[in-house]
């Protein structure tokens, strides 16, 4: 079941109501044909006991059950239909997106073979046929008629005709009637057997007022079988107007052998497009090893309940997102975030269901499974991306409508224009050429040209965690000016971290003073001051409790740490202190100047030192910048922080375009006047904070760090955090909108050269005529190179 | 130009126009109306060369649920998109799949095949 808006689609759902539990169920139905029916089954489900509400659906034959579960169960409720004399079954689970995927793989599997086994003896037949129909064509030049029905078959036979008649002499004895009907009964036989899908379609079409692919090889291969009847039947028509009775039968297989096997070839690549949905599928372990009292017992993955301890030995792939409770080991995450090394897992870090355990051993709580899971969402998002439409598409849409009915009005006119204009057998050759028209035409490959370079281009992308929403998010990423990136958490890693410990005197050691300094910030809330905690307790540093703790706003803070009155904060605290700065002014001044907030420590009325703290930038960060330099974008980073801070980011990324100081809010109007300018604009950010900018740009891309990516909330997200990604998906994005232009220039170009090929307008300068043989392998090779050459996007290469 | 090409010239040009008229003027899709059921409005779209109706009317912010029952194995209609709610479903042959959407605003959303050959639209006012 597929639907636009959330709705639970597992077959029994839970929800609690007047605090007693209910629970939905949706059973099958069978052998409902009327309103009655469905009445009765209805009566008899609404009277069962536990029954809250039921309600019986014709169209689906499904019945939808809300039910108590102390008193009835989806078995009692079949058994209840089965009454009836209805057919129930118990509802198997909803289709999960990898279910469908198999099944449409299987589907398309079979297609394949079915197709190939019919190319294949369609294509036999069609061989057999033009053999048998050598000694006709030659006695039809012998009688002098000169045209040949197929320019292809004509050239040929004048090739084969002579040695042929030399070494299998026994054919040309064959008499010619018998043979012609032979002929007939074949080729009949490959219509009804291998093409009648064209036929039974075209139909079908035809009733709705609808033309599409079929039609046209239908009326083409159709038009061709009954002149070829006609011809055989009653040749003195043709004799008598000095017109060969040419027959078409070797060419009405050979175009349905031809055709069918570019449907083979096409159904294989197509398959090939979700080739990385289906990778995805496949990551999801169907079993968790699950301590239960104590025990470990391997649990089916949807019997795994959020909280439930996990146990996940070394090669050992994860069932379900979580959070490490103990162990350690370095955790293969490239299959969903692209990182290539293996990242390392410890107590309180988060780890994602479908990645593999490499050598250590951990413990992890479940925190989302199912429908929720990082996995599952990633999965959501790709099939809903593959559903969408690129704009690029807009213009083929608007020519395929129209395509069928204008290409057969062309080959009414190519025949008309022949028999009015041609000196020398005008029947002949306006009909080969009209059928040659009706066969090269093909819409297919301007349908295929966008929605295969979607499919590839996202399904790559995610194998580089980069998630795509769609083929407008595509277009729009291919088509940008500037690139603006937010500072904090998307240049930096977001996290202040200690960089510098500096001493005044050599009254203490750097880890004595940082020791008193962790200590008395241990009561601060200031993100500078866990900064200095978290330094203190990496280095293993044992915390006291400060005696005395007291908060200056904007300024510091002063307390009391093992008997040491303490003063750490800015150089106006100190001096209101009475502490010189002096000695370190300098110091202070260059980290400054380097984007770090330098805080001096006073201890006991003089100054100790200084720690400076940053935001330092992601190692990551200064390549990507010159990356997406080097695709031609411009770079523009965009902060709330201070002038002085930011500039010093700018330089060590190599950013020249700064604007700092803007408030959260000015951060869409900074966006907006951008575009006022012309420009197309990405705004990178943390998709949390930056939710409005993002939303606001042309493209908002979010940085994720796996677990926590939103992944909803962007038009591109990446799941790992490094600007490499954004150079990537615009990389990506670029690449996709290239191969849509050739794909759609192709089948444009195609259907603009070939048709008038076809209809011989190349006849009157160089004799030439297109044969419909030809014309057909035209056709079916046109839909496969616009799937190949979008498959060539599966190979897409980090830029 | 002799007899036989008048007449010739005279029938291949009343086919173009019948062949125009047929696939464009006298297209005239039964739109048919939604049966309520107690969720959302639904409506059976058979799927054969084309989706019978071709035109669904519905009402605005009333959920739709179109079931297609694809009754060919032809690969053309093996898909079904509604490219303005981000929809591509694929329908197995020879049974009914249902395709649930929510046009919260008046207007013409057009479906199609996977390769747009296909076409019907949900006209909601």
């Amino acid at each position: 079941m597929t639907s636009a808006a959330p709705q639970t689609s597992a077959a029994a759902s839970r929800a609690s109501s007047a605090g007693r539990p209910r629970d939905t169920v949706v059973i099958p139905v069978s052998g409902m044909t009327c309103a009655a029916c469905q009445g009765r089954v209805q009566r008899e489900l609404a009277h069962a006991p536990g029954v809250v509400d039921a309600n019986v659906n014709l169209m689906m034959s499904n019945a939808t059950v809300t039910y108590d579960p102390a008193v009835a169960s989806p078995g009692t409720l079949v058994e209840r239909i089965r009454s009836t004399g209805y057919g129930a079954e118990l509802p198997s689970a909803g289709r999960t997106i990898v279910e469908e995927q198999e099944e449409q793989d299987r589907s398309r599997a079979e297609e394949f073979r079915r197709l190939r086994l019919r190319a294949v003896i369609s294509l036999v037949a069609a061989a057999v046929a033009m053999l048998l129909s050598m000694p006709l064509m030659s006695a039809n030049m012998r009688m002098g008629f000169g045209a040949s029905a197929d320019p292809l078959l004509g050239w040929v036979m004048r090739t084969l005709d002579p040695s042929l008649s030399h070494a299998l002499p026994w054919l040309y004895a064959l008499p010619p009637r018998a043979v012609e009907y032979a002929l007939l009964g074949i080729t009949l036989a490959v219509m009804l057997w291998a093409g009648r899908h064209f036929y039974t379609g075209a139909w079908a079409a035809f009733r709705h007022h609808n033309a599409n692919m079929n039609t046209l090889i239908a009326v083409g291969t159709g038009a061709a079988f009954l002149f070829s009847v006609l011809a055989t039947v009653w040749p003195e028509l043709f004799i008598s107007r000095g017109v060969a009775p040419d027959v078409y039968y070797e060419a009405v297989m050979f175009i349905i052998a031809l055709i069918l096997a570019g449907n083979a070839l096409e159904a294989r690549a197509k398959r090939q497009t979700a080739a990385a949905l289906r990778a995805l599928g496949r990551l999801q372990p169907p079993t968790a090893r699950v301590l239960r009292d104590g025990m470990e017992v391997e649990l089916p993955v949807e019997g795994v309940h959020t909280g439930d301890l996990i146990v996940v030995r070394p090669g050992e792939r994860l069932a379900v997102d979580g959070e490490v409770e103990s162990g350690e080991s370095a955790v293969d995450e490239s299959m969903l975030t692209g990182e290539s090394l293996p990242v390392r897992r410890a107590a309180g870090d988060r780890v994602i269901g479908g990645t593999i355990n490499t050598t250590g051993s951990i413990r992890y709580v479940a925190t989302t499974v199912g429908a929720d899971s990082v996995l599952a969402r990633i999965l959501r998002l790709m099939r809903d991306a593959q559903g969408s439409r690129a704009p690029i598409q807009n213009l083929a849409d608007r020519i395929s409508a129209v395509f069928v009915p204008v290409v057969l009005s062309i080959a009414v006119a190519t025949f008309v224009a022949w028999f009015i204009a041609s000196p020398s057998a005008p029947v002949v050759r306006g009909f080969a050429a009209a059928v040659a028209v009706l066969i090269i035409a093909c819409p297919c490959a301007m349908g295929l040209a966008v929605p295969t370079a979607v499919m590839v281009a996202t399904g790559r992308g995610a194998e580089m965690g980069i998630l795509i929403k769609g083929g407008e998010a595509l277009q729009r990423s291919g088509t940008l000016h500037t690139v603006v990136l937010d500072k904090t958490g998307t240049v930096t890693e977001g996290h202040p971290a200690v960089t510098d410990v500096v001493r005044a005197r050599d009254v203490l050691t750097d880890d004595a003073m940082l020791r008193l300094v962790a200590s008395l910030e241990q009561a601060s809330e200031h993100a500078l001051a866990g900064a200095v905690v978290r330094h203190a307790q990496e280095r293993s540093l044992p915390l006291v409790q400060p005696e005395r703790f007291e908060a200056i706003v904007g300024h510091g803070a002063l307390g009391t740490v093992d008997g040491h009155a303490l003063i750490v904060g800015n150089a106006q605290l100190m001096a209101a202190q009475g502490v010189s700065t002096t000695d370190l002014h300098e110091t202070a001044a260059r980290l400054a100047n380097e984007g770090k907030t330098p805080m001096y420590v006073g201890v006991d009325g003089a100054l100790a030192g200084l720690i400076a703290v940053a935001d330092p930038i992601r190692p990551t960060s200064a390549r990507a910048i010159t990356t997406l330099r080097r695709l031609g974008l411009d770079v523009i980073m965009l902060t709330g922080d201070t002038r002085r801070t930011a500039d010093a980011i700018a330089r060590q990324a190599g950013i020249d375009t700064v604007i700092a100081e803007v408030p959260p809010e000015g951060k869409v109007a900074e966006i907006e006047r951008l575009q006022r300018g012309g420009r197309r604009v990405a705004m990178v950010g943390d998709g949390i904070n930056d939710a409005p900018a993002l939303a606001r740009a042309d493209v908002g891309i979010a940085i994720g760090s796996g677990t926590d990516v939103a992944i909803e909330a962007s038009d591109v997200t990446l799941m790992r955090p490094d600007l490499a990604g954004v150079s990537n998906a615009i990389a990506l994005s670029r690449g996709t909108m290239r191969i849509m232009k050739q794909n759609l220039f192709w089948a444009f170009i195609y259907n603009v050269i070939g048709i008038p090929i076809a209809a011989g307008a190349l006849f009157p300068f160089t004799g030439l005529l297109l044969s419909p043989i030809l014309a057909s392998a035209a056709m079916a090779m046109s839909s496969v190179s616009v799937v190949s050459n979008s498959l060539r996007l599966g190979r897409f290469r980090a830029a | 130009m002799g007899l036989d090409q008048w007449i010739v010239l005279a029938i291949g040009l009343a086919a173009i126009v019948w062949i125009n008229w047929y696939f464009f003027l006298a297209r005239t899709p039964a739109a048919a109306a939604t049966e309520g059921s107690a969720d959302a409005a639904e409506v059976v779209v058979a799927v054969r060369g084309g989706y019978a109706p071709a035109t669904i009317q519905a009402r605005v912010g009333r959920p739709l649920r179109l079931i297609f029952d694809r009754q060919e194995d032809a690969s053309c209609s093996e898909e079904v998109v509604f490219p303005d709610f981000g929809i591509r479903t694929f329908l197995p042959a020879f049974q009914r799949t249902p395709v649930e959407i929510r046009p919260d605003r008046p207007g013409t959303y057009e479906f199609t095949c996977g390769m747009s050959m296909l076409r019907g639209r949900v006209v909601v006012a």
